[in-house]
């Protein structure tokens, strides 16, 4: 900032400022405040829905609460199909977790082969994976079931895995942040004490860019746990839905079994908080990442 | 950046071994790749110039014979080719305007709010964006429907009969859906892009007479219409591959049908083994998507003067 910038109150303004100011602050906030119940009324409304009975849901004004069944609605949640909704919880958990443990290990080895070496074809490499970006998972998921269908592994665990360790954005990531946060004088440095490329790479570079594997985590997280076309062609078997398709799968069958309406809303609820959790512990995270998807290149 | 390292130390070690490294760190990721983005986008462009023939009735093999462009103008001169493309286009032209007009208004209100109000919005902007798209849809699907819907009864009491599930309306209630949970994650991105608009500038507009609208239009926006440009190309992408909403909302209302969206389309037409037709579909969504967005990307940097 230049000293000229600064001395704020030294300029007088030309026209009265704090009227105004204060008005439009009302103003600011009115707006804001407005659009926050746009966001939040149908959660507030999810929230409410979830602690009534089926014929209180039906029966009772939307947005006010009616008599507790939150455990009610959670016991019978539990235990509708034998269980199948923990069951549901669990696969997500496992295809999201274990999915995005191995993409967050590929992209980090990518992002940094990319960043700290000079090979012939490396921007070639580069640009092939960036493409890859631009190819929505939409796009991807008929033709998977295809490809894994001709070798009979289609409605199995690995048909939900192997396809969702791929993720081009976290090369990306990696790769920017192996550029801007490992230097190469330490990288040089341990070469010259005699350890090996990969010792490099475990020891100083990971570490260093840990913030950014968190959040390539967090993300390919987030975007296996919210697929819904790819387990929706690629499995059968109830059993190893995710909680997406198995609520579908619930809505689905409403019109002929209105008590699923309870069991489809209580479990919705149950489905999101998990995520939104670990949203606001690792906020720090996702916002590095969309910061350097939007102003960095 | 002067980042990249010479090959290490070339003179001790041999050539192999420089080359050896890089291909150790990137293979790992480039196997499943190729096995698992460029195969299938290979095997679709094979697939669509095919088409499945049965020999010998009803429980013959199937084999694939070369049809050339056969499911391409098929697909072509298909109904619901037409259809469901000016469906999504019409939707792209409405709700992204509306989306990204919302988006931006909020992150330059935010920008020019106390900072402890920031905060607290930024994150309740965010919270549609933590849930799944499945979810969100199921949600207001309930919302939507006359039998539930609080909004349907509140809107009655004042003399509206909103009908959210009507062919005329359906796609504008999924245009509702798609906005409440893309708006914050627009802002978000707005939002730190405006952060790195460098404060100085602002204070001297301010110095010269200019007010918070006049800084907001001619300085703050115009500084980052990158940002802008690139959540325009990522939401014109997800609307022509727009799936999960849709689906959903076929549940609850005859309205759409099971073409409604091309990406409905073409799985509609790989449930019922159309195998090539599907394909040839999603090759020419796929060909459509990337033509607009590079011909947005190319149109936008174009006029502002850079590469």
């Amino acid at each position: 900032m230049t000293p000229l910038t600064r001395v704020e109150g030294a300029h007088p303004v030309p026209r009265p400022q704090r009227a105004s100011t204060s008005l439009s602050t009302t103003g600011v906030v009115l707006v804001l405040t407005l659009l926050a119940l746009y966001m939040l009324v149908p959660v507030y409304w999810l929230l409410v829905s979830a602690t009534k009975s089926q014929h209180d849901l039906v029966t009772t004004p939307g947005l006010l609460p009616a008599a507790w069944h939150l455990g009610d609605n959670l016991s019978a949640l539990f235990t509708a199909q034998d269980g199948v909704y923990g069951r549901w919880l669990l696969n997500s958990l496992a295809y999201a977790g274990a999915g995005a443990c191995t993409a967050t290990l590929l992209a980090a080895m990518a992002g940094y082969g990319l960043a700290k070496y000079r090979f012939p074809g490396r921007e070639t490499v580069f640009s092939v994976v960036l493409g890859g970006v631009l190819v929505p998972a939409t796009a991807l998921a008929l033709p998977l079931f295809l490809l894994f269908a001709k070798i009979n592994t289609t409605n199995t665990f690995w048909s939900m895995f192997l396809p969702n360790v791929v993720s081009p954005f976290g090369v990306y990531l990696a790769r920017i942040f192996a550029e801007a946060s490992v230097p190469d004088e330490v990288v040089e440095a341990a070469r010259m004490d005699g350890a090996g490329e990969l010792r490099i790479f475990r020891s100083i570079a990971v570490r260093m860019m840990a913030p950014a594997l968190v959040t390539v985590f967090l993300f390919q997280f987030v975007v296996i746990w919210n697929n819904f076309l790819l387990p929706l062609v690629m499995l059968q078997d109830e059993h190893l839905y995710p909680v997406t398709l198995g609520l579908f799968t619930w809505q689905s069958q409403t019109s002929r079994l209105p008590e699923l309406q309870t069991l489809t809303l209580v479990g919705a609820l149950v489905s999101v908080l998990p995520i939104i959790v670990t949203f606001l512990l690792l906020q720090r995270y996702w916002r590095a990442g969309l910061t350097a998807g939007a102003v960095k290149s | 950046m002067t980042a990249t390292l010479a090959p290490p130390a070339a003179a001790r070690r041999p050539r192999l071994r420089a080359h050896a490294a890089p291909a150790g760190f990137l293979l790992p990721f480039l196997v499943p790749f190729t096995l698992f983005t460029l195969v299938p986008v290979g095997f679709a462009f094979w697939q669509s110039l095919h088409a499945t023939r049965r020999s010998g009735g009803t429980f013959g093999r199937t084999e694939s014979v070369f049809a050339g462009l056969d499911q391409y103008a098929r697909v072509l001169s298909a109904p619901y080719f037409a259809d469901s493309m000016l469906r999504v286009a019409a939707f792209a032209v409405v709700q992204i305007p509306v989306m990204l007009a919302l988006a931006t208004g909020l992150a330059l209100l935010l920008d020019s709010a106390a900072a402890r109000l920031r905060s607290f919005f930024r994150l309740v902007y965010f919270v549609p964006y933590g849930i799944p798209g499945v979810v969100a849809a199921l949600m207001w699907a309930f919302l939507y429907d006359p039998r539930l819907s609080p909004i349907v009864h509140l809107l009655h009491s004042i003399g509206i009969d909103a009908a959210f599930l009507t062919p005329a309306g359906v796609l504008w209630s999924i245009g509702n859906v798609v906005t409440w949970t893309y708006t914050g994650y627009n802002m978000l991105v707005l939002y730190s892009a405006l952060q790195a608009v460098p404060r100085d500038v602002c204070e001297a507009a301010k110095v010269d007479g200019a007010g918070q609208w006049a800084i907001a239009l001619r300085i703050k926006l115009p500084m980052i219409l990158p940002a802008l440009v690139l959540t325009t190309v990522f939401s014109l992408i997800g609307t022509f591959q727009l799936f999960t909403e849709p689906q959903v909302f076929r549940q609850i209302s005859t309205s759409v049908s099971s073409t409604f969206t091309p990406n409905l389309a073409a799985y509609s037409l790989t449930a019922g083994d159309r195998y090539g037709e599907a394909a040839a579909m999603s090759v020419l969504l796929a060909s459509a998507t990337f033509v607009l967005s590079f011909a947005f990307l190319r149109l936008t940097t174009r006029r502002q003067g850079r590469p």
